[in-house]
């Protein structure tokens, strides 16, 4: 069983096609890179597979439950880390921490426990007390991965996660959704960091709506001739008709 | 259920942690009352008048005594000449110039055609019919007291009595209209910002991927600002009862019911404004000119429904403050029973049905 699975998914509004009749596969424990420029649909894409949206057409599993039938049972196995940061800024670190854990239904007694062991792997335990208001961008997004996979999810969808930070910073992300990734969380992130790109196991890449390729970033640089995964984003970005 | 705790109990610190937020939800609602209560006041004390006397017998000095004496006037002096009538009202800020006609009490006496002369300054029409009134009840007293009535074969002397509020007291009138628009203002302008602001913030999107049921969303939402509005509510009254003096002449528990049924109109208005808005400021903008304004300005708070262009009289019907001000005076001025609010009551039920259900079905579990 795949852990993500797209069949000529679709998305219209009104007569724009955001996303048009993408298909692919993620396999469990992948980290699944998903490039592509500004309005290219990634995000529209990401959110038919987590239920935010219904697909106009095409079909889709994510954890094997239809996120058409079993929008439940997919919300259930996911984890979910929007593009605007989505912690509560006036909640403590570990009252945010609790927060989603309730909400995906961790049982009570674990949750205190989790959370500290969670500070502790961080390096985190000093400011479990701290508002989250007067935090560092880059630990925001830490915290805020921690908080969406806190429940352990099968799959985790990152929507940008980096956004507007430095890269050592985005560097110590990547380094959480390594060991993510080593527990078996199957890691499903968009970005418009090419360096990043690097990082996945494979990268598929839209342009106009449309998956133009999908492969191991080794792979697509030898097919483009490219050095970098950048090059190889200029080449198929320059196609691109919707600005 | 603990899904439900936890958010519910986030709710709460959002409020208790931002000072404006818990000074908004319940101070505000007591400054108002106050304000309200004391501050604006159709009542009318102490208007200065003065008195042009082209008689100074005992007939006319008696009637200014008279006025002088009553609590609504303060004498300000006397006019020597005509020519200064218009001066007065530009020059010195008093409210009314009684004019009493050459040889006053000879006439009273002989013909029974002595005349005095109110003049008011129009410009607040109000003021100035209540000016008159109180005057011409006092020459009328005046009269009655001297035993100098017009000698007419018939007399008509209409006897005054306002029920339930003997002593015309405002806060009366006003109490019920301020429960309603705190009511409304905690209720369904603070549900309605939380909730926009959980989409302005991101977080909306993360509980909605979340296995979160949205009624479970939507209620955790609400509890929250249901509690303290009841909190207002008991204020509210404690204030109206102990410091405006305004007695709860009917049933307390009827006077709750009713309130209940009006908070739950106000959240769910509130639900709805939020799912029709995108951002904390609109749905602040869309509550104060949708929700407040009407209810200041319509419910018949301030301005007699009866007094209305037609088309606002429609307007003012689909009002739900309307209602419940009308329920509340009945219930809690005048002393009445459930058979007498039945209209309201069924009015407000029907209300809270309809918009709770839309505004659940609208409520989206999905962005799009």
């Amino acid at each position: 069983m795949k852990a993500i699975a797209a069949h000529n998914l679709t998305k219209r509004f009104g007569s724009f096609t955001a996303v048009d009749s993408i298909s692919f596969e993620v396999d469990k424990g992948e980290i699944f890179g998903f490039l592509g420029a500004n309005g290219a649909g990634k995000t529209t894409a990401m959110r038919m597979l987590c239920g935010l949206l219904i697909p106009t057409s095409g079909a889709g599993q994510v954890a094997g439950h239809d996120i058409y039938k079993n929008p439940e049972q997919v919300k259930a196995n996911i984890g979910y880390m929007s593009q605007k940061f989505a912690l509560y800024e006036d909640l403590k670190v570990w009252e945010n921490l609790r927060l989603y854990g309730g909400i995906y239904g961790v049982p009570a007694e674990e949750i205190d426990g989790k959370i500290d062991i969670l500070l502790k792997r961080l390096g985190f335990e000093e400011e479990k007390n701290t508002m989250v208001r007067s935090l560092p961008l880059g630990w925001k997004q830490k915290l805020a991965f921690s908080a969406a996979i806190f429940h352990e999810p099968q799959i985790v969808f990152l929507d940008e996660p980096t956004g507007g930070v430095d890269p050592v910073a985005r560097r110590q992300f990547w380094e959480l959704i390594y060991d993510a990734s080593d527990r078996g969380i199957t890691v499903f992130v968009t970005t418009h960091y090419m360096d990043e790109a690097e990082y996945c196991d494979r990268v598929s890449i839209m342009v106009d709506g449309r998956i133009e390729v999908l492969d191991s970033p080794a792979q697509m640089k030898k097919t483009f001739q490219a050095d970098t995964m950048d090059e190889v984003f200029q080449q198929l970005a320059r196609k691109a008709e919707r600005t | 259920m603990r899904q439900f705790l936890i958010f519910t109990q986030k709710e709460f610190y959002h409020i208790l942690r931002d000072r404006w937020t818990t000074v908004l939800l319940l101070i505000l609602p007591i400054a108002m009352i106050l304000l309200f209560g004391f501050g604006i006041t159709t009542e009318i004390k102490n208007t200065r008048f003065a008195v042009y006397d082209m008689s100074h017998d005992m007939a006319t000095r008696g009637i200014v005594n008279k006025l002088e004496t009553s609590e609504y006037f303060t004498l300000e002096g006397y006019l020597d000449h005509p020519g200064q009538i218009e001066g007065i009202f530009k020059r010195k800020k008093i409210g009314m110039l009684v004019v009493f006609g050459e040889r006053f009490y000879e006439n009273q006496l002989h013909s029974g055609d002595a005349q005095v002369q109110l003049i008011t300054d129009g410009t607040d029409p109000n003021t100035a019919s209540t000016l008159t009134n109180y005057a011409t009840n006092l020459i009328r007293e005046y009269q009655q007291e001297s035993g100098t009535l017009s000698p007419l074969p018939i007399q008509i002397l209409p006897q005054v009595k306002l029920l339930y509020n003997p002593t015309m007291k405002s806060a009366y009138n006003i109490v019920p209209g301020v429960i309603g628009m705190v009511l409304m203002l905690v209720c369904a302008m603070m549900t309605s910002v939380s909730l926009a602001r959980e989409k302005e913030m991101g977080t909306m999107e993360v509980i909605l991927v979340s296995p979160m049921p949205p009624l479970l969303i939507v209620l955790s939402k609400v509890v929250p600002y249901f509690t303290i509005s009841m909190i207002n509510l008991f204020n509210v009254l404690l204030l109206a009862v102990f410091v405006l003096e305004v007695p709860i002449v009917g049933n307390l528990f009827l006077l709750i019911f009713v309130s209940l049924l009006f908070i739950f109109v106000a959240l769910a208005l509130g639900i709805l404004i939020s799912t029709l808005v995108q951002t904390q400021l609109v749905a602040l903008l869309a509550s104060v000119m949708g929700l407040l304004l009407p209810v200041v300005m319509l419910s018949g708070l301030m301005f007699p429904i009866e007094n209305m262009p037609v088309v606002l009289q429609y307007v003012a019907q689909i009002i739900p403050a309307k209602w419940y001000i009308e329920a509340m005076r009945n219930v809690m001025i005048k002393g009445l029973g459930i058979s007498a609010i039945i209209k309201e009551v069924l009015v407000l039920a029907l209300m809270a049905v309809v918009l709770i259900t839309i505004s659940l079905k609208k409520f989206k579990i999905r962005l799009e």
